[in-house]
């Protein structure tokens, strides 16, 4: 293939990429010198909170906020007045602020609002109780699952599979400090995943240009897909802001946090799947349905990763509720549709009385693109799980009262870098900076830029001052999809060389070589492959004299540093205490492709994350919702649960690189790893005591009562 | 949370002074890991808090005369643990402390206020009252009950009492000394918990202007003791389910044991049937089974919670063997 001018550095040349790399802003983070939203303060500044409503359905009909408006510094701003229709609980019907934080709580609980309360649904998992409020799509059909079911030869399973309504439980919850300047201009920090987009945000809710409002984030706590828009709240309270002459803090309290800021849409389905007596999937057959809150909400991608299966008929009924909005969930919609696939077919090899590992590997051409990858790591995943070894035919009893069992699952993702731009600047005096308006979730973005540039220009990574997190900085995308790592590597990199071509140029004549002989290693710029002759990188960015580089990186452009598709194994090693239904997790593994490693350290820690994000929903994450008041009874984190340090077991780690994955170029890794951890623990599960618990969480109440019904017990 | 005064006294005299005499007025405040919650969600709303932090009397865990051990209601979790009497003579109460997972609780947290902590229903402490009324009946029978009480559920109370530190402190026979305005009393802790009938009562014996002073406890003599709590959670959990077992042996056989369940019914739960079933027997994993069977025949679980009779069964039978095999 002949090399392109922006190409990756190949595999021998490279100082940074693919090493391990500790994160540039960890000492920022540990320390607390890194400033979040909540830490921003301005002269003058209030403190805002909602007062939501307590019905998850209902009219607002008055609001007396006279009590309120007597405690010192109170100021009001409706949201939704007198007249309103709510469709969830917690819904902003007004902001109370004041000087001081504490006081605007106080004012919150002052505030009378009157209701005239309406029918609520806020269960969906049973959809005989819903009624009306569930609308079925059109039916889709590839093949003819029918024939293919009623085949003679067919072994077929039916089931029943899904996963609770979960919450993002972003470790920094959803805000913003908003500030108008006196010349009519929004500035706001906010924790965004989406820094370049959201000064149109506030411009369209606000009614002023897009000039006008520059938005800030220089650190985030995590947004998981939560975190896109500048959200009611957030555009009320710049209004709020105008009004009173202020600037105003909101950040959501998490029980809001939990209660409306996010949430994941459960997925449940009837399945039914053929396959032909060596194990080869022929057929499949599901009634779905979910919620996506007030509106109905979208469709699992079913049958989901082995999506090849050649006979489909699926139908999907979305069921409009009043739980509250529904969001983008880190891998939108595949982990549910991992669970409702990947378990039926387990249930299926079971039937067939196949190792799933033997089955899935049958079966692994149904993925199409992505089969070879499946193949391979499906035997890494085996070695690093001993699998051989370790599994068992589904529900063989061992003695006492714990049972172990393994499981799998597969995944596969897009992660195409989105559009970035970005300034790469090289100074006289030798400093480096790249400039773009992304933003850094948690996930490493600066790092992953500082690496980039280091290796382009031949420099350390301490050498390279990364500034992001601004909207008056070229525009990059928002950070969803995967799409971060790809956009601004590639942009960085194209900015880089560009870069260095001219300072090559300003330094040849001194080396006297033409510029397209000289390279940049080792913090020299010298003729290539003659260390001796060179100038150090001061000396090569004095001769600028008066002027900086600065080039402009993009993404897209020219030559391929980036492509689409990863594809992904799990294996969960787990221990059931029959007596109990308590699940413990021994050893999680995951084999995860993304393409190009830039730095495997930050890569292994979005699968390590990843893996215990999904231990979590896996046996103990649900928004529990009373169907009685329609309000959540669980939004705090004593009462929502996550796993801890100890809940979490071993976790194996191993990225495919090398030969057929680096030369795909950069792909993003955010999402994919937390997609199989549902479908593989809960196969794992099932592996160990012999009956399906069909939906996650996977709680002692649920393996007890699956137990009563049969298994080893 | 609303605005209140703030007293710190330092005497227990002083301190039932600054009390008033009907519940929501004043609130004592020990370590504040629950009454703080509880006030930052508007849960218990008090215009006084009566710091007990300056009461030296309240303070320290120490071995009486008489042989019984005493524990100041002020002494926190982890003083318990560091304790060396405590841990030589009371293995099971380190154990129970232990329970509570977090670090930050059990230095703060005070063994008084683990006893007098307020249940953790949700409909409580999401604001519907500690009986969950809305609309004159319970939310609770027809509503999320997975964690709710399994036993003595005749309501109004569906709650449960949620100390670890209670379950066995009955078992061994504990009692508490309270103060109030008439001078102090004495209580057995069997006795001390009740299930309330409306929301003006409490979940003890205890009136709004008495503080509880300290907690006393026999010495073992030999016996064998645990705990055991059955949690979803490694992390900062509460039980699902718990029990406190006591035994008293000569050689192998049982001669009188004490089985008290926690995390099953508004109050701390003895089970007189799993000890009668223990009485005279050798411990063997049967013996334990039928006894844990016993402790939950009477069980009348809610719409979502049959599973903790389960739970129930297997902390009691766990909690006795692992008393049986701890020498
Ligand atoms: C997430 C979490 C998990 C927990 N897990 C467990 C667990 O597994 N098991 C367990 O047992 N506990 C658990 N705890 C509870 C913890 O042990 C208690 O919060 C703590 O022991 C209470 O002690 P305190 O001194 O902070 O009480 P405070 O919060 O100060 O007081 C609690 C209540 O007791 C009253 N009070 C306190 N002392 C006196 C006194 N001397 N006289 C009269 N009234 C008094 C107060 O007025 C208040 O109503 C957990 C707590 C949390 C937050």
């Amino acid at each position: 293939m002949p090399s392109c001018k922006y190409d990756w550095p190949a595999a021998g040349q490279r100082k940074h990429i693919g090493k391990r790399i500790s994160r540039i802003d960890g000492p920022d983070k540990s320390s607390g010198r890194a400033k979040y939203t909540y830490d921003v303060n301005r002269p003058g500044i209030l403190f805002a909170k909602v007062v939501g409503s307590p019905y998850a359905h209902a009219k607002v009909t008055s609001i007396d906020t006279s009590e309120a408006e007597k405690l010192p510094g109170v100021k009001v701003h409706i949201v939704q007045g007198v007249g309103t229709e709510i469709h969830w609980a917690g819904s902003e019907i007004l902001l109370v602020a004041a000087p001081a934080e504490e006081v605007a709580r106080d004012a919150a609980q002052r505030v009378k609002i009157d209701f005239e309360v309406l029918p609520h649904l806020v269960h969906e998992e049973d959809l005989s109780k819903v009624g009306d409020r569930g609308k079925p799509t059109a039916e889709q059909k590839t093949g003819d699952a029918a024939a293919a079911f009623s085949d003679p030869d067919a072994v077929i399973h039916e089931g029943y599979y899904g996963s609770a309504i979960i919450a993002h439980c972003c470790m920094e919850p959803h805000g913003q400090v908003v500030e108008w300047t006196p010349d009519g201009n929004l500035r706001a920090w906010e924790s965004t995943q989406n820094v370049s987009g959201m000064p149109k945000e506030y411009a369209d809710a606000l009614g002023i240009p897009v000039t006008n409002v520059r938005v800030m984030t220089p650190h985030m706590g995590g947004g998981f897909g939560s975190k896109f828009g500048a959200d009611r709240w957030g555009s009320e309270c710049a209004k709020f802001s105008k009004a009173v002459g202020k600037p105003i803090k909101m950040m959501l309290e998490r029980d809001l946090e939990l209660v409306m800021a996010g949430a994941r849409p459960p997925h449940y389905a009837k399945v039914k799947v053929a396959a032909k007596k060596d194990g080869t999937v022929t057929a499949w057959e599901s009634d779905s349905w979910s919620t996506g809150g007030p509106t109905g909400g979208g469709i699992p991608p079913l049958p989901y990763a082995l999506n090849d299966i050649p006979n489909v008929t699926k139908r999907h009924t979305a069921v409009a509720t009043n739980i509250g909005p529904i969001r983008a969930w880190r891998a939108p919609n595949h982990p549910q549709a991992a669970v409702l696939t990947l378990c039926a077919l387990d249930d299926l090899a079971a039937k067939l009385n196949m190792d799933p590992m033997d089955f899935f590997q049958k079966n692994a051409g149904l993925g199409g693109e992505r089969a070879d990858m499946y193949r391979q790591e499906l035997t890494k995943a085996a070695e690093l799980s001993d699998w051989k070894k370790l599994w068992h035919p589904r529900g063989t009893k061992i003695a006492g009262n714990v049972e172990r069992g393994l499981g799998l699952s597969l995944h596969t993702w897009g992660g195409r870098g989105h559009n970035s731009r970005g300034t790469v600047t090289i100074n006289p005096d030798g400093s480096v900076e790249v400039a773009a308006g992304s933003q850094d979730l948690g996930t490493g973005t600066r790092t992953v830029i500082a690496l980039t540039a280091a290796e382009t220009l031949g420099l350390e990574i301490k050498d390279i001052k990364v500034s992001i997190g601004d909207s008056a900085l070229l525009p990059s995308g928002a950070s969803g999809g995967s799409t971060t790592v790809g956009g601004v590597s590639s942009m960085t990199r194209r900015g880089a060389i560009d870069a260095r071509e001219q300072l090559f140029a300003a330094v040849a004549p001194s080396l006297g070589v033409p510029p397209d002989q000289l390279e940049a290693v080792d913090g020299k710029i010298q003729v290539k492959g003659s260390a001796a002759k060179s100038v150090s990188w001061k000396q090569a960015c004095a001769k600028l004299g008066m002027n900086s580089i600065k080039a402009e990186g993009k993404n897209p452009g020219p030559c391929e540093l980036i492509s689409s598709g990863v594809g992904g194994v799990q294996v969960a090693d787990v221990s059931v205490d029959i007596e109990t239904g308590l699940v413990k997790i021994n050893k999680m593994v995951a084999v995860q492709d993304c393409g190009l490693v830039l730095d495997l350290k930050t890569a292994e820690s979005q699968c390590y994350g990843a893996l215990i994000m999904g231990i979590s929903y896996a046996l103990h994450e649900e928004k529990i919702m009373d169907n009685a008041t329609g309000r959540m009874l669980n939004p705090n984190m004593e009462f929502y649960k996550l796993a801890g340090i100890g809940d979490i077991g071993e976790l194996v780690v191993h990225m495919m690189t090398g030969p057929g994955y680096d030369e795909r170029g950069v792909i993003g890794l955010g999402e994919p790893p937390v997609i199989s951890p549902g479908a593989a623990i809960s196969n794992a599960v099932a592996n160990a005591i012999g009956v399906r618990i069909p939906t996650i969480p996977i709680t002692p109440a649920k393996v007890l009562a699956a137990l009563e019904k049969g298994g080893v017990a | 949370m609303e605005a209140f005064e703030y007293a710190r006294p330092t005497s227990k005299e002083e301190a039932v002074k600054l009390l008033a005499g009907t519940w929501g007025e004043t609130e004592v405040l020990a370590g504040g890991t629950d009454l703080l919650s509880l006030m930052k969600d508007y849960a218990s709303n008090p215009k006084r808090l009566v710091s007990l932090s300056g009461i030296a009397a309240l303070k320290g865990i120490s071995s009486q005369p008489d042989g019984d051990l005493r524990i100041g209601a002020t002494a926190t979790l982890q003083e318990l643990i560091a304790s060396p009497i405590v841990a030589k003579q009371y293995p099971a109460l380190v154990e129970a402390a232990h329970g509570v997972r977090s670090p930050q609780i059990q230095s703060l947290g005070t063994v008084g206020g683990d006893l007098l902590q307020r249940p953790r229903c949700w409909y409580y402490r999401g604001g519907h009252g500690l009986l969950a009324q809305h609309d004159g009946k319970s939310l609770v029978p027809d509503g999320e009950n997975q964690y709710h009480a399994i036993l003595g559920n005749s309501g109004p109370a569906y709650f449960v009492n949620p100390s670890s530190f209670a379950p066995i402190l009955i078992a061994l026979g504990a009692k508490v000394r309270v103060h109030g305005p008439s001078g102090a009393r004495e209580v057995e802790l069997s006795k001390f918990f009740r299930t309330p009938s409306s929301e003006s009562e409490r979940e003890y014996d205890l009136k709004p202007n008495e503080i509880l002073t300290e907690i006393l406890v026999p010495a073992p003599g030999g016996a064998k003791m645990a705990v055991y709590e059955v949690r979803e959670k490694e992390a900062l959990d509460w039980p699902l389910a718990a029990a406190a077992v006591v035994l008293n042996t000569s050689g192998k056989t049982v001669k009188s044991a004490r089985v008290v369940m926690g995390h099953v019914a508004p109050i701390p739960w003895p089970s007189p049937e799993a000890e009668a079933a223990l009485a005279g027997k050798t411990i063997s994993e049967s013996v334990a089974d039928e006894a844990g069977k016993a402790a939950v025949a009477k069980a009348t679980p809610l719409s979502k919670n049959a599973y903790k009779v389960q739970l129930a069964r297997v902390a009691t039978k766990r909690a006795i063997l692992a008393a049986a095999g701890g020498a």
